[in-house]
């Protein structure tokens, strides 16, 4: 059985996907079988629901990260439940990642990163190139994909990205390591309308009021005192 | 073939600040206006509206008031000996895209250029001799004095509400304004913002060391205000979402708010929207335009507008490249120093500064606005003596919240990790505690800092893109590190508990962080057409019917936001225009 295989997915079958489905749509070096000792799931989907773009691999993978970026702590639930997972999902699914307002002509060069993002790529397919490159260099070089790698080897995995010290085949681990923490922060920070920041648990955390942010009446009364009020979100007005 | 349609006497290319002020004194003198802008409309009650304004990832991160590079973008290189790449997305500078332009997701830092900055050359050659400026550095005097523009200074700031306190009031000097302002002959027509926390603590600092801060002034209104149009402004909320959103307050200056609302009911004035201007029609030999063409983006039809008078009144970009994709003038090529198009680009130094971290504050980040800071002008300019410094100009200096927007507002000490257990318990302490001093510098002119069109890359109409080569260079460096030690000085006698290294100038130009929608220059104004495309009435000096509005009008750019200069010269040409040109057509400026 596919899902015998594949522990860490099981989650999806609880959103009515079959597994042979979930192992029909990987990629060939994906679904090799992992090694009899493979790690159990690092962590369970943020949210039961149907993902609108991102496999079965993919989600394993940002929820690994998102955890790894927002640990769970006094401070916050963990990524995974702070909804990351759903946040990164609808972006990528959306005109965004779609490569809205983006100049896609060619003809396409390498450059300095002064010259900002020169791929032809649309978000959602960098995401896709990013995770699969990842994922090739840790079986290559750790023996197991990025999100069943022991705690300890992913969060050192990760530090390896973010400093420019992974090779990956083909493609620029910094440059994808920027991309995943902006991605991460924005679903963490975001309004909760986008599906992140679930309970507006990062705006509790720093303090931030949200809206409606009408201040002028407030700016000089509390001026040098924290002004501490339940935040709200459009979602509070709507 | 384009539709040919029927004449009017004045067409709008663009219809953001200059577009709608323009129409709006043409119309008021009698002439029929037409209004092309290749964005959409805006309706604030709408668009701008609770709660849905209050979205950062869609206006700040997704930039949805921003101009489409799919649609049109530019090319980027350091030097001419590159080849250029496109900016596949903004990030540096933000243009807009709508009725309204880039005032629709402004800050609304409204200045008057200091009296020395209007004649930049002359005055650093009166002072220092000529020797002081470097060869390669072109920079011109503008083609008017600040004396002649500040009726006009005065007229933009009461249309606009500008909040602020003067520092010299015809000639005599007022403590708490800015002392090195040119004279004015009125107060700000709003009393200044009220100050953040962080402005207090900076300007007490800035004040024990002897210089003269005073507060920023801005188009946030900070009382509900009629305007010289008989229209009515809110008070500013200090919401913290000012620049990139619109206001739902309208508070915030912009044509939406100030000037649209006359100028819809006005029968003489035809609005177009999704209407894209792709080249103007220039008929060399009689040295005039004879009208614009366009595409109408919802049906693709293509329509010829002709003219009596044609006003480009885009960004500082669609101005540029519309003459040269019309032919109109010389384009400036780097090599020889010959032609006046695309020739002096500046942009600003921005994202210096540094980052102060306080145990026992409570700066409530959040509640702020652009005009709630405090700025000092002492080492901007020329205000302070250069002799030896080894660079020309300067920066401004200012402390504030205008807001503290979580997904991009989030400071933590030196040595904090970017992501984890440590980062989170960083960012929840410091997220209150915090703020920042920064640095706003002047980017004086390059012989090789230039737009012109790009060989390789094309637009959606099919139209070459226009390329910038563009880097910093030795004087901005050096500008950089000197009046960061100002800076420095201030940020110590405030008494951090921790302080970030310095952010100076360093390296090349990196489009990638935003800096400043402040770009500059390509049309250039001045006394010679060997070296400007317009005279001082903003007229061209190739074919006397076009007049060029904005910011790519200045021969250099200062450490100030360049509106208010854009919207006094805008007034200041439209005055030409109706006294002069429509009675006896013409060249205004005899070459």
């Amino acid at each position: 059985m596919a899902d015998d295989k594949l522990p860490r997915r099981k989650f999806l079958l609880g959103a009515g996907l079959a597994g042979t489905a979930v192992a029909a749509g990987l990629a060939p070096a994906e679904a090799q079988p992992p090694p009899a000792t493979a790690a159990p799931s690092t962590t369970p989907a943020s949210d039961p629901s149907t993902y609108l773009t991102l496999t079965a691999s993919e989600v394993a993978f940002i929820s690994a990260v998102a955890d790894l970026m927002i640990p769970a702590d006094e401070l916050t639930p963990s990524g995974t439940d702070c909804g990351i997972v759903t946040f990164v999902d609808r972006q990528l699914a959306g005109a965004w990642g779609g490569g809205a307002k983006m100049y896609r002509a060619g003809p396409f060069r390498p450059a300095k990163p002064e010259y900002g993002y020169q791929l032809s790529l649309t978000p959602r397919e960098f995401f896709a190139a990013g995770i699969a490159a990842t994922n090739e260099w840790t079986r290559s070089t750790r023996g197991k994909d990025f999100d069943r790698l022991p705690a300890k080897d992913r969060d050192q995995a990760l530090k390896d990205l973010e400093q420019g010290k992974a090779q990956l085949a083909g493609f620029d681990g910094k440059q994808f390591f920027e991309a995943l923490l902006g991605i991460t922060m924005e679903g963490f920070f975001a309004d909760p309308i986008y599906g992140g920041n679930k309970d507006k648990v990062s705006w509790k955390m720093i303090g931030f009021p949200g809206l409606p942010a009408v201040y002028a009446h407030l700016i000089e009364e509390w001026r040098d005192k924290r002004y501490m009020v339940e935040p709200q979100s459009i979602a509070d007005f709507s | 073939m384009a539709t040919r349609l029927q004449e009017v006497d004045a067409v709008m290319v663009g219809m953001g600040w200059t577009g709608s002020i323009m129409a709006r004194e043409l119309t008021k003198a009698g002439l029929t206006v037409v209004g092309l802008e290749r964005g959409g409309d805006i309706k604030p009650s709408e668009d701008f509206a609770l709660p849905g304004v209050r979205d950062e990832l869609k206006y700040s991160r997704r930039l949805e008031l921003i101009q489409d590079p799919a649609i049109e973008t530019l090319t980027f290189r350091h030097r001419p000996s590159e080849s250029a790449l496109p900016m596949r997305r903004f990030g540096s500078f933000l243009p807009g895209n709508s009725v309204g332009g880039a005032a629709n997701h402004w800050g609304g830092h409204t200045w008057r250029y200091l009296p020395s900055d209007h004649v930049l050359r002359t005055h650093l050659t009166q002072r220092y001799g000529a020797k002081m400026i470097p060869e390669d550095m072109p920079i011109q005097d503008w083609a008017i004095t600040y004396d002649e523009l500040e009726p006009y200074y005065d007229k933009f700031e009461k249309l606009c509400g500008v909040s602020g306190k003067a520092g010299n009031l015809r000639g005599r000097k007022i403590d708490g304004g800015n002392v090195f302002e040119g004279p004015r002959n009125d107060e700000y027509p709003n009393p200044p913002m009220k100050t953040t926390l962080a402005g207090q603590m900076f300007a007490h600092a800035a004040k024990e060391l002897g210089y003269h801060p005073f507060p920023r002034p801005a188009s946030n209104s900070s009382q509900p205000y009629v305007n010289s149009e008989g229209l009515t402004l809110g008070g500013c909320q200090y919401c913290g979402f000012c620049e990139r959103n619109g206001c739902e307050a309208n508070a915030k200056a912009g044509p939406h708010v100030c000037v649209l609302p006359k100028l819809r009911e006005e029968p003489k004035f035809t609005l177009r929207t999704r209407s894209w201007v792709s080249r103007l029609i220039y008929d060399k030999a009689a040295r005039k335009v004879t009208g614009v063409v366009y595409t109408d983006t919802r049906t693709g039809e293509e329509f010829e507008q002709p003219a009596g008078i044609v006003v480009l009144s885009a960004y500082v970009f669609g101005n540029v490249s519309l003459l040269l994709h019309s032919g109109i003038g010389e384009p400036y090529d780097p090599a020889s120093g010959k032609g006046a198009v695309g020739k002096n680009y500046c942009y600003q130094l921005s994202r210096m500064g540094v980052t102060l971290y306080f145990e026992d504050r409570n700066f409530n980040p959040f509640m702020g606005a652009p005009g709630a800071g405090i700025v000092m002008d002492d080492v901007n300019g020329d205000n302070f003596d250069h002799t030896g410094l080894g660079f020309v100009g300067g920066a401004i200096i200012t402390c504030g919240h205008d807001g503290a927007r979580p997904i991009d507002y989030r400071p933590v000490p030196p040595g904090t990790p970017r992501w984890g257990a440590a980062w989170k318990q960083a960012t929840a302490k410091w997220y209150q505690r915090s703020l920042n001093i920064s640095l706003s510098g002047s980017n004086y002119a390059n012989r090789n800092h230039y737009l012109d069109l790009d060989p390789t890359y094309r637009d959606q109409l099919g139209r070459p893109l226009l390329r910038m080569t563009y880097n910093f260079v030795d004087n901005d460096y050096k500008l950089s590190e000197y009046c960061m030690q100002v800076a420095v000085k201030i940020a110590q006698a405030m008494k951090p508990n921790h302080m970030s290294p310095p952010r100076l100038r360093r390296g090349d130009y990196d489009i990638v962080p935003y800096q400043s929608t402040h770009n500059t220059g390509g049309t250039v104004m001045g006394t010679d057409p060997k070296t400007s495309v317009v005279n001082r009435y903003l007229q061209s000096w190739d074919a006397h019917n076009l007049f060029i509005m904005g910011a790519s009008t200045y021969p250099q750019q200062v450490a100030y936001n360049p509106t208010g200069p854009l919207g006094a010269m805008t007034y200041w040409a439209s005055e030409a225009i109706v006294n002069n040109y429509v009675k006896s057509p013409g060249p205004l400026v005899q070459a």
